[in-house]
């Protein structure tokens, strides 16, 4: 007799119900949404591809999608190197250890909302800190008006909440290298420079991986701090791609339209994801 | 290349040391000649590592000083030393290929091209990794890996001395014997000193020309493979030397000798004479298993009962309890055309061989 049944499967049920309330059944609204007119159930006409084509030549959508990938283009060019950098010069041993981890974690516990509402206040020229400095210095800042101004307060409030996590990720990778890995690149008169290109940076990789993506993700989904800070604007200088959704599904109540165009974006999102991770580990297997 | 002479040297990892057990090092004076091949053996935790650094300059001494050819070393950086280092677990850098790993540190002293090639490949022949040559450091494995960081300790031929920390630990016993063949090639070609720190004898004795035996912090005897097993300067040094280890007897010098818990042991008047000289202190009688010959009983003052036998293919091992009150075990090693007498059997201890310990340190006894 075969010792062979089908009871096992009873054992993986209670995750696929799980899986299918949690991401299954509601993805495939969103199918089933993209492909048709629809207001309510009585309300409905099915459309094909009709919105999928529309959004893809919509010149706001695809300006909105551009604006998008500069953003998370400077996100990244701007967090991860100085996120390695904060790592590389923190302490590794000592009380400065618990303090500096403390202050890099405090960015990460403020909520989105209250960090758009900080930098809003911070950014203003009378009583901001930041807007205040940088008129007296003689420079005409106002992010309500100005778009470059707009754009630089958005990435710097990004890049003060989330560099954190980028240099606190590499310090745990930096220090899960053996110490005589150090001590090697000393007999072997390596260079500072050296130790960092052919120790530490290859070291680090595992965890720039999850840096790059969780950093792209997150900065491509972007939805609260430029909401709070500018509204989008001025004009629509920093209405990023999930505000741009926001509006067609909840503003004009669109939903057909906005869930084709939630699709490409889930889309969007994997395929660069893919893409970094791919670039990122195919030498891995190499000979 | 250099010869290395260790000053008064001393190292704790305590802040203030205040008893001897505090230091890792205890003070040493030694010198490591130009051009010799060296092996620093003990047992784990007995301080070999913590020396090595301290020659390479990857700690600071707490005290004393490290001369290279007379001069002193220790304010200058492992970079300043010039001198390389193998470690236990290989390290290699994984995006480079294993030529491009060769050639680091000669790349970091800016040797020319050819030179760098020329040398890359001589030390790949020697060691056989050519073939891998323009591989990826990453994906060789741990035995590679190895050989490639004792490449990289190699392929300088300026060095003040090659320093090896275990570095066969991680290979197969085949190819260990082969490497440290290589190695003792290497040596013999290039004409650098080598320091090779070991917790196996064996690996000791056929790499090195001299031993260092190092105990608790000290190294307790220097001296060729030969010395170490016939005339160990310290009890440690006979029961960690040998296959097994010498027999160590807690004797007395009663009115009738030496005496072994009550039993007289045939000693000739003139050691008697010199051991009562000696003072006070612990004393034990040594002797090799290689050495003890088992009798008939009538024919010694010492008896015991043959315990156990263990065969180890060319030799046997025999255990014999002593009749005395403390019941110690007496290990003689026996040839394989010996016979294995059964029972109860008389121990005696050739004079040539027998050595006395004061306090775990030899007496020297004048003919």
């Amino acid at each position: 007799m075969k010792p062979y049944n089908n009871k096992a499967w009873w054992l993986v049920l209670p995750v696929f119900v799980l899986v299918a309330f949690s991401a299954i059944i509601p993805m495939m609204t969103v199918v089933n949404y993209s492909v048709q007119d629809i207001f309510d159930p009585s309300t409905r006409y099915f459309v094909g591809t009709e919105w999928y084509r529309e959004i893809l030549t919509d010149p706001r959508l695809l300006d909105s999608l551009m604006r998008q990938f500069v953003y998370s283009f400077c996100v990244l060019a701007i967090e991860v190197p100085l996120g390695i950098i904060v790592a590389l010069s923190m302490p590794r041993r000592g009380l400065g250890v618990p303090f500096s981890l403390i202050l890099l974690s405090l960015p990460l516990l403020v909520p989105w909302n209250v960090v758009g509402t900080i930098w809003q206040i911070i950014g203003r020229e009378d009583i901001g800190l930041y807007g205040w400095t940088l008129n007296s210095l003689g420079l005409d800042y106002n992010y309500a008006s100005n778009p470059r101004d707009a754009w630089a307060t958005v990435l710097v409030m990004d890049v003060w909440h989330w560099t954190s996590l980028v240099a606190l990720l590499c310090y745990s990778g930096l220090r899960s290298i053996p110490d005589v890995y150090y001590q090697a690149a000393r007999i072997d008169r390596a260079s500072s420079w050296a130790v960092f290109r052919y120790i530490q940076l290859p070291k680090l990789k595992n965890v720039l991986l999850i840096a790059v993506m969780l950093r792209f993700m997150d900065s491509f989904m972007i939805y609260t701090e430029p909401f709070v800070l500018t509204g989008g604007g001025p004009g629509t200088a920093t209405t990023f791609l999930s505000q741009t959704l926001t509006q067609m599904a909840l503003g004009q109540f669109d939903l057909g339209r906005a869930a084709a165009f939630s699709l490409i974006y889930f889309l969007i999102i994997l395929l660069v994801t893919w893409v970094f991770y791919t670039a990122m580990t195919h030498n891995d297997n190499k000979g | 290349m250099a010869e290395i002479r260790l000053e008064q040297l001393a190292h704790s990892y305590h802040g203030n040391p205040s008893k001897p057990a505090d230091y890792a090092l205890r003070h040493m004076e030694h010198v490591w000649e130009q051009g010799g091949a060296y092996a620093l053996l003990g047992p784990s935790g007995c301080g070999k590592s913590t020396l090595l650094n301290i020659i390479s300059g990857l700690l600071v001494p707490s005290e004393g000083r490290v001369l290279y050819d007379g001069k002193s070393v220790n304010d200058l950086s492992p970079q300043q030393r010039n001198i390389a280092q193998v470690f236990q677990f290989p390290v290699v850098y994984d995006t480079m290929t294993v030529f491009e790993n060769l050639a680091f540190p000669l790349r970091n002293q800016g040797h020319d091209r050819d030179r760098i090639d020329h040398r890359v490949r001589e030390v790949a022949e020697a060691l056989e990794i050519e073939p891998l040559l323009s591989r990826k450091a990453q994906n060789l494995t741990a035995d590679e890996k190895q050989k490639v960081s004792m490449g990289r300790g190699l392929v300088r031929d300026d060095v003040a001395a090659i320093l090896f920390d275990e570095p066969l630990t991680v290979i197969d016993p085949q190819l260990k014997w082969r490497l440290r063949r290589k190695l003792k090639e290497i040596h013999q070609r290039f004409n650098v000193t080598m320091v090779y720190v070991t917790h196996d004898q064996l690996e000791a004795s056929t790499f090195a020309d001299k031993i260092a035996v190092m105990y608790q912090g000290q190294i307790v005897q220097f001296g060729t493979p030969r010395e170490l097993f016939e005339n160990p300067q310290h009890t440690f040094v006979g029961y960690f030397i040998g296959s097994p280890g010498m027999n160590l007897l807690d004797i007395t010098l009663g009115s009738s000798g030496v005496e072994l818990e009550g039993r007289v042991l045939p000693v000739e008047e003139s050691i008697v004479a010199q051991l009562r000289r000696g003072g006070e202190g612990r004393l034990q009688l040594g002797i090799r298993p290689e050495f003890v010959q088992l009798v008939a009983s009538e024919a010694s003052t010492l008896h015991g009962q043959v315990d156990l036998v263990q065969d180890q293919g060319t030799f046997k091992i025999v255990d014999v309890r002593l009749d005395t009150p403390s019941a110690a075990v007496i290990k003689a090693r026996l040839g394989e055309e010996q016979l294995v007498p059964e029972g109860r059997v008389g121990l005696t201890f050739p004079a040539a061989w027998q050595r006395f310990y004061r306090d775990d340190r030899l007496v020297e006894i004048m003919p």
